[in-house]
């Protein structure tokens, strides 16, 4: 298994093909690759099931639940499968490349955000959680 | 004039803390935006931090006190019924002890406490109605009549808006959101992109637009707030925008200082201009830049208005 930075550096890996689709689907894979490293974090098996066509989401969902700050990053995961969705569509090649562009920096913000997660339990807590340190107290 | 528009006309206004320190370009600009608007702002009498994430950290049920507080002042003693908050975290828990008192019996129980013993009259939910500068313009003025009265527009210039995490998480506090037409997206945010873009500004497809910053731990943990906050700038030049436009104190520091820190200490440069949407705003009413405190910015927003010869 690969470290969330191992699957960071691999994000800007210039690509085996310049078919923007193939593209799409490398940085999806990679998308994947960390939702499966901050599942597997938590002990869970990572899902093989699809969400709204997308295993990306899946993913979300499984590694959100029980963690409601883990939503901070539900848009980027949606927007990554819009992306994905927009290089499946013909369009021309430096709009293309433009769109990839996009797309690798939505999966980068992913592997920060997890990767942060990973070492700061707490991250996301404010915006979207608020989860009390003394939940026992309350 | 419809009914919200009407009671949007003169509101409660509860800048926060950070308004008055960090955020200060924030509170100038959306008085002068309000003044210029007819919009009329009485500021809550006596307030008090909402309770942040220090407080709610710590015991989130005095933070429903805290951020109840400064409704029942506005209800009780200003017998205003619309508080509005400029500030991502004043909003945000605001709207979460309008939820609480709501739905939860305990915190009700903790805040008629606190309340009795602090001399204050609790707050009952209902009373006042939060809301956010992007709703007070939005639905106040609204897009035609903001248009109506640009004096400078903003045409040219390429606007990344960035809305931050806390104006739409969690989705349960913000009832009146994703109720359709006219309304605001929770996950597609959209006031300030349409306030923007009737004040002549070319609104650019930014896909971080809520995406997490690091904010809560810009102290504690640098180095992940400054990752995060260099991916959302790259990806707002990679979009084509000269400025990043905020509605937030907290996101608009954050987004500055850890430019800075990028710079530092990863030696990554980045050229994307930070300016709060009501200094847009008051630019292209004719406000000067001076007028709404971009002097005052940490990032220099003069620089993309002149190369766009807006200032």
């Amino acid at each position: 298994m690969r470290t969330i930075a191992d699957i960071d550096r691999e994000i800007d890996a210039a690509p085996a093909t310049r078919e923007a689709a193939a593209e799409a689907r490398r940085l999806l894979a990679l998308a994947e690759e960390v939702l499966e490293a901050w599942v597997r974090a938590r002990g869970g098996e990572p899902t093989q099931g699809e969400r709204e066509g997308f295993r990306l989401l899946a993913l979300h969902r499984q590694g959100a639940d029980g963690l409601p700050s883990f939503n901070a990053c539900r848009e980027t995961c949606r927007e990554i499968a819009y992306h994905y969705n927009l290089l499946a569509i013909p369009s021309a090649e430096g709009e293309a490349a433009r769109r990839a562009a996009m797309m690798g920096l939505l999966v980068r913000h992913l592997a920060l955000f997890v990767g942060g997660k990973l070492e700061v339990e707490k991250l996301g807590d404010f915006c979207c959680a608020s989860t009390p340190v003394r939940r026992a107290d309350n | 004039m419809s009914e919200t528009k009407s009671r949007y006309q003169r509101v409660a206004y509860y800048p926060g803390c950070a308004l008055e320190g960090t955020g200060h370009a924030y509170n100038r600009s959306t008085k002068a935006v309000g003044k210029a608007l007819g919009l009329e702002l009485d500021e809550v009498k006596n307030w008090n931090c909402c309770g942040a994430m220090e407080v709610k950290n710590v015991d989130p049920k005095v933070q429903t006190y805290l951020s109840s507080r400064v409704l029942s002042i506005a209800a009780h003693e200003m017998k205003a019924d619309v508080v509005m908050a400029p500030c991502n975290g004043c909003y945000h828990n605001l709207k979460k002890a309008e939820h609480d008192l709501a739905h939860d019996g305990a915190s009700r129980e903790v805040v008629a406490a606190i309340a009795g013993k602090a001399g204050d009259k609790p707050y009952e939910a209902g009373t006042v109605e939060t809301i956010h500068a992007l709703d007070w313009i939005k639905h106040g003025i609204g897009e035609a009549g903001l248009k109506a009265r640009v004096k400078n527009s903003l045409a040219g210039l390429k606007v990344a808006n960035y809305y931050g995490c806390m104006y739409t998480r969690p989705r349960h506090i913000f009832p009146e959101k994703d109720k359709g037409p006219g309304t605001e997206s929770t996950s597609k945010p959209h006031f300030m992109d349409d306030l923007l873009a009737a004040a002549g500004a070319v609104n650019v497809d930014f896909p971080l637009k809520t995406a997490c910053c690091g904010g809560a731990h810009t102290l504690s943990d640098s180095d992940v707030s400054t990752r995060l906050v260099l991916n959302i700038l790259r990806a707002a030049e990679a979009a084509g925008a000269d400025v990043i436009a905020t509605e937030c104190p907290t996101c608009h520091s954050g987004l500055e200082m850890h430019q800075v820190r990028a710079e530092k200490v990863l030696g990554q440069k980045t050229r994307v201009k930070m300016l709060y949407f009501t200094q847009l705003l008051g630019v292209a009413l004719g406000l000067s830049p001076r007028a709404v405190g971009v002097h005052e910015n940490v990032s220099d927003g003069l620089e993309a208005l002149r190369a766009r010869n807006i200032a």
